[in-house]
């Protein structure tokens, strides 16, 4: 059967305005992140330590982890790719409880993305992963290209289940699974799922779904069928694909909410309040929202029932 | 119908003249309405004799009752659909009559067509809610496909007319209808106004369904949501079946040409993501 819960994983403040067009200011990033602490989702990702020369639009990073407001019971990780990363995530400036690291299932991704092959990017995560052991800091591993990559094309489970076992082995408390560039359907996630499922527990998983070619919600309700009961996704459905001029990118949290709301699965999130950060940080970007429900309900006065 | 600019006749023919090669084996060509009610398909009579009728392929057309079922036959149509639904509010709204009397109308439709030997398909709307009653009992669904089963129709499309269905809807539905319907007469048509429409169709691809309604390049919108999408796209969903391995005998590449051309003619967008994901990879 299909869980009872499921933790919704939000990355609109991250991997979402990472991935737009417009950069917002500071000061609108601390909004969005405060107005989703309210919603109920119970881990918002705050931001990303990595160079301003190469990510400038998290540059903000120490600004945006000082000004939002920290509620009870919600997490705040942020990206950390390497040692230097997190040390300045986990300074007092910037007072991160929660990290991630990001690995990749196909080298070619690896090399393009982070400049380095797998293993070199494992040795990296691994010097994280050790100081975060020694500070009780939980660290997250992501794995890119689970269900294809932009560059080799098709990837083999056996290397999802590989990497996801690297991270994990080295003290990651869960692995989420990106379908980078949403070419993954329910038949390709089936085929990838189980092989990871071999190597991890299923309460160590996660999926990120992108919704570059429609499949998401149908590829989350895969995963959750198989018992997987954490999902990522981003307010608005923030952030386009950077592999296909104009598409789509993250699958959108209202969507997914939604769904699971119907399945009659506990999220603790309320969804107008979802809509309603939507709906600011979609006015603030000057840009439509990608979520079909928050669409909808427009007309539907859905909130006001 | 569902689209806000309307399409000349030489346009509307040359896009089921495309369908027609891509593998695609029905084709819902047009509707045999008063043009007072639908001005979008007026053409009626000139769209049906104007497409290539390629063997193998399937034209139903729309007759919401019998002076519809004339013109239709007289048109040349060799299969023809009646619209039910399970909704009492929706019913009157849409076609000014209670369930019970368009059931009796279509008893007229069955029975000529029944004379002249020409299959009926039957569509049962708002079966996961209504934009009038909200919440639809499931019972009511089955009740109404079960009437229409009956009364002749060979295939009963359930339709998600205003997307609001999820899985979890969609399988307690489905569940409730296959105790009066077999499901091999079963098909679905969902909407995707909330996004929902694939991993609603999944769930009935699961539960058995094996027929399943779709529209090119997501054409239609919501006539109840103002700039919400409504069908949902046919290559979305040939992209899905083709990852389950499951066989369409549909061509994606030919599909996603002919949405191109559809969509040029209407001066917008494709509501279809494979289509604007392919467009660079």
């Amino acid at each position: 059967g299909l869980p009872e819960y499921i933790k919704i994983v939000e990355v609109g403040p991250r991997d979402g305005l990472q991935n737009e067009k417009v950069i917002v200011p500071t000061d609108t990033k601390i909004e969005l992140i405060n107005q989703l602490s309210k919603t109920g989702l119970p881990a918002i990702e705050v931001t990303s330590f990595v160079s301003s020369k190469w990510v400038p639009q998290m540059a903000d990073h120490k600004e945006v982890m000082r000004g939002i407001e920290r509620y009870p019971g919600v997490q705040y990780p942020v990206l950390t790719p390497n040692l230097q990363g997190f040390h300045s995530a986990v300074s007092i400036a910037a007072g991160a409880t929660e990290v991630s690291v990001f690995g990749a299932a196909s080298e070619s991704f690896s090399k393009m993305n982070i400049n380095c092959s797998i293993e070199e990017s494992i040795e990296r995560f691994e010097e994280v992963t050790k100081s975060a052991r020694n500070m009780n800091i939980p660290v997250r591993g992501y794995v890119s290209c689970a269900l294809g990559c932009p560059y080799e094309g098709n990837v083999v489970p056996d290397k999802v289940a590989e990497i996801s076992k690297r991270l994990y082995s080295m003290g990651c408390y869960e692995i989420s699974l990106g379908d980078t560039i949403g070419v993954g359907t329910p038949g390709s996630m089936k085929k990838m799922l189980e092989a990871v499922m071999k190597e991890i527990p299923l309460s160590a998983l996660a999926v990120h779904c992108h919704d570059t070619y429609g499949q998401a919600l149908a590829n989350i309700l895969t995963a959750i069928q198989m018992g997987v009961a954490v999902v990522d996704s981003s307010v608005a459905g923030l952030g386009g694909c950077p592999y296909a001029k104009g598409a789509t990118g993250n699958v959108a949290t209202e969507d997914v909410i939604y769904m699971l709301n119907g399945l009659g699965i506990n999220t603790g999130v309320n969804l107008c309040a979802v809509m309603e950060a939507g709906n600011f940080i979609c006015t603030a970007l000057n840009k439509k929202t990608n979520s079909k429900v928050a669409q909808a309900s427009f007309n539907f006065s859905f909130c006001r029932l | 119908q569902n689209e806000k600019n309307v399409v000349p006749t030489a346009v509307k023919v040359n896009l089921i003249n495309m369908l027609s090669e891509t593998g695609l084996q029905v084709i819902e060509a047009t509707s045999f309405v008063s043009p007072k009610w639908v001005p979008q398909m007026a053409d009626h009579t000139e769209v049906l004799q104007g497409i290539n009728k390629l063997p193998g392929i399937s034209y139903p057309v729309l007759t919401p009752n019998l002076k519809g079922f004339q013109a239709a036959v007289a048109a040349g149509a060799k299969e023809v659909s009646i619209f039910g639904a399970a909704s009492e509010l929706f019913t009157r709204k849409n076609i000014n009559c209670s369930i019970e009397e368009s059931l009796e109308r279509f008893e007229e439709v069955m029975k000529a067509a029944r004379e002249a030997n020409i299959p009926v398909r039957g569509y049962v709307s708002c079966v996961l809610g209504c934009p009038y009653e909200g919440k639809i009992s499931a019972a009511k669904v089955a009740e109404v496909s079960k009437k229409m089963y009956s009364m002749g129709c060979y295939e009963i499309s359930l339709g998600d007319t205003i997307g609001v269905g999820t899985p979890g809807s969609m399988r307690d539905m489905l569940a409730v209808v296959m105790k009066e319907v077999p499901v091999g007469a079963l098909a679905v048509h969902c909407h995707d106004t909330y996004g929902q429409a694939l991993a609603n169709i999944l769930v009935a691809l699961q539960m058995g369904v094996s027929v399943v309604d779709a529209s090119v390049a997501g054409l239609g919108g919501c006539p109840y949501a103002k700039g919400a999408s409504g069908n949902v796209a046919t290559e979305d969903l040939v992209y899905m079946l083709n990852g389950l391995g499951i066989h369409t005998g549909v061509d994606l590449q030919k599909l996603m040409d002919t949405g191109t051309f559809i969509c040029n003619a209407l001066n917008r967008k494709t509501n279809s993501k494979v289509s604007q994901a392919s467009c660079r990879l």
